[in-house]
């Protein structure tokens, strides 16, 4: 038809009323949060090492059991989705993001019952993940073994 | 496709919104609101049908109508296979058509039925519409728990149901007359931004609606559009003004930028959207300024992103349409 605006016209009408987006200060939230979460994992295991009187390795996976436990709870009791807004990747790309998008899912498809909802609904976000991480590991594996011979 | 009425009129309608439309500026025209997103189910599909049920009953019970005097029910909304319009009529027993334009839905269901009227066929039309935040995150987006940061271009899905009768008997509140909108592709492919999706649709619409019948943008004393949000309303305001040379910055406004008190409810961003954004705004505050001789000529475009989350993933554009009705008070 030809009474309409031409498309990349119409382009450059949505960029110049495209708002700009805070990124410096987005990503300045996400860098102290994130860096909080660090810290806290540190801490954790400082504790668990002393505290059990176990290897730093061990201590560290007491340590990523007791983050996923957390952003678990708090995401069942509704109020880590706030904080995700908040502090966007700073609580994403931790493993907190990753237990919260298992939580979240599972909340949201428990309705539909253990197998339909839940079952198949629980990796909605966290699937890619998994998939990507298993093959980059395997990939990663195989350059080792050339490279280093193990 | 424009066309005008001789005998299609509003006779009431209703409004039943949720606690974030609450705490906008209209709290006082809506004829209920409610505290909690699950209003008492047990699932956001539930919830949804439910409030667009109260919405029926209460125009019911405003306009003292029982089973018989309605013929038709028209309703559409946003979830898979209208969902929410086939729970919620169910126990009313009356004749059923769905609907779906996405959020243009309301003013389709007010087209159809005021045909429906002038032909001389039937006499009463509900039709009705709703929208869920909650329902409409999960089937869109992202679990609702999840809380995915967004960009300021994005719009908030309203949650409510609306319902308005439409009869054949002269109430002062005539369909003047409508345009029936055509889908448009501008190549918008980003799902957290319909206002630039829909404007050209509702600038399309407007242009033909004004053309059709030899009118200038000044005829009407209100134009609104859906749920552009406060991005999409900027454009439009250009579109109309650098395309069609039509300045409608004057008496032009945006349901979406209404619902809410944009400055305190930061949560929604660029505005609301969802079928029933436009019809909560039209259905109560709306109505009430033309009852009370306020306004006498509105222009009503309910604009809909025809949003799948499959075709985006598959890279295809985003499609949009925008149905217009004009409403005008009579002596």
């Amino acid at each position: 038809m030809g009474d309409y605006m031409e498309k990349s016209r119409y382009k450059e009408l949505v960029n110049k009323h495209q708002p700009t987006e805070t990124r410096s200060q987005n990503a300045f939230v996400a860098f102290v949060t994130g860096g909080i979460v660090g810290v806290i994992g540190q801490l954790l295991t400082e504790f668990y090492a002393v505290f059990f009187d176990i290897s730093t390795k061990d201590a560290s996976t007491f340590m990523l059991v007791s983050l996923i436990f957390l952003a678990s709870l708090f995401t069942a009791l509704g109020f880590f989705d706030k904080w995700v807004t908040f502090c966007k990747c700073g609580l994403i790309i931790p493993i907190t993001g990753f237990a919260h998008s298992m939580t979240s899912a599972g909340i949201e498809y428990r309705k539909e019952g253990p197998i339909f909802g839940l079952g198949s609904n629980i990796f909605k976000l966290a699937g890619s993940v998994i998939l990507y991480g298993v093959v980059s590991a395997w990939f990663f594996g195989i350059l080792r073994l050339i490279i280093m011979g193990g | 496709m424009t066309y005008k009425y001789r005998n299609a009129f509003i006779e009431n309608a209703a409004t039943v919104a949720g606690p974030y439309e609450a705490k906008g500026p209209l709290k006082k025209f809506f004829d209920k609101t409610f505290d909690n997103l699950y209003n008492g189910e047990k699932s956001w599909e539930t919830a949804e049908a439910k409030v667009l049920q109260e919405s029926i009953e209460i125009l019911l019970n405003k306009a003292q109508k029982k089973k018989g005097d309605i013929d038709v029910i028209i309703s559409g909304d946003l979830m898979n296979q209208i969902t929410s319009s086939c729970y919620s009529s169910e126990k009313f027993d009356f004749p059923f058509l769905g609907i779906y334009s996405a959020c243009a839905t309301s003013v389709e269901g007010i087209i159809l039925g005021s045909t429906m009227i002038d032909s001389g066929k039937v006499e009463r039309v509900i039709a009705s519409t709703s929208s869920h935040n909650m329902s409409s995150e999960k089937q869109f987006r992202n679990p609702t728990e999840y809380g995915a940061p967004k960009p300021k271009t994005a719009t908030f899905t309203a949650t409510g149901g609306a319902s308005i009768l439409l009869t054949n008997e002269n109430t002062g509140i005539k369909v003047e007359s409508s345009t029936i909108g055509r889908i448009v592709d501008y190549e918008q492919t980003d799902p957290l931004h319909m206002g630039a999706v829909m404007a050209p649709a509702a600038a399309d619409t407007i242009h033909r609606h004004l053309t059709d019948l030899g009118r200038n943008s000044d005829y009407y004393d209100l134009i609104l559009t859906g749920d552009l949000g406060t991005y999409g309303k900027e454009i439009l305001i250009d579109f109309m003004k650098t395309e069609y040379g039509l300045d409608i910055s004057g008496n032009y406004n945006d349901c979406g930028v209404m619902l809410y008190d944009l400055e305190k409810q930061k949560e929604v961003l660029a505005g609301g959207s969802g079928p029933v954004c436009s019809a909560l705004v039209n259905y109560s505050v709306i109505l009430d300024m033309l009852k009370k001789n306020k306004i006498k000529k509105v222009l009503l475009v309910a604009t809909g992103a025809l949003f799948s989350p499959t075709m985006v993933y598959q890279h295809e554009n985003i499609l949009s349409i925008a149905h217009a009705v004009s409403l005008e008070v009579i002596k």
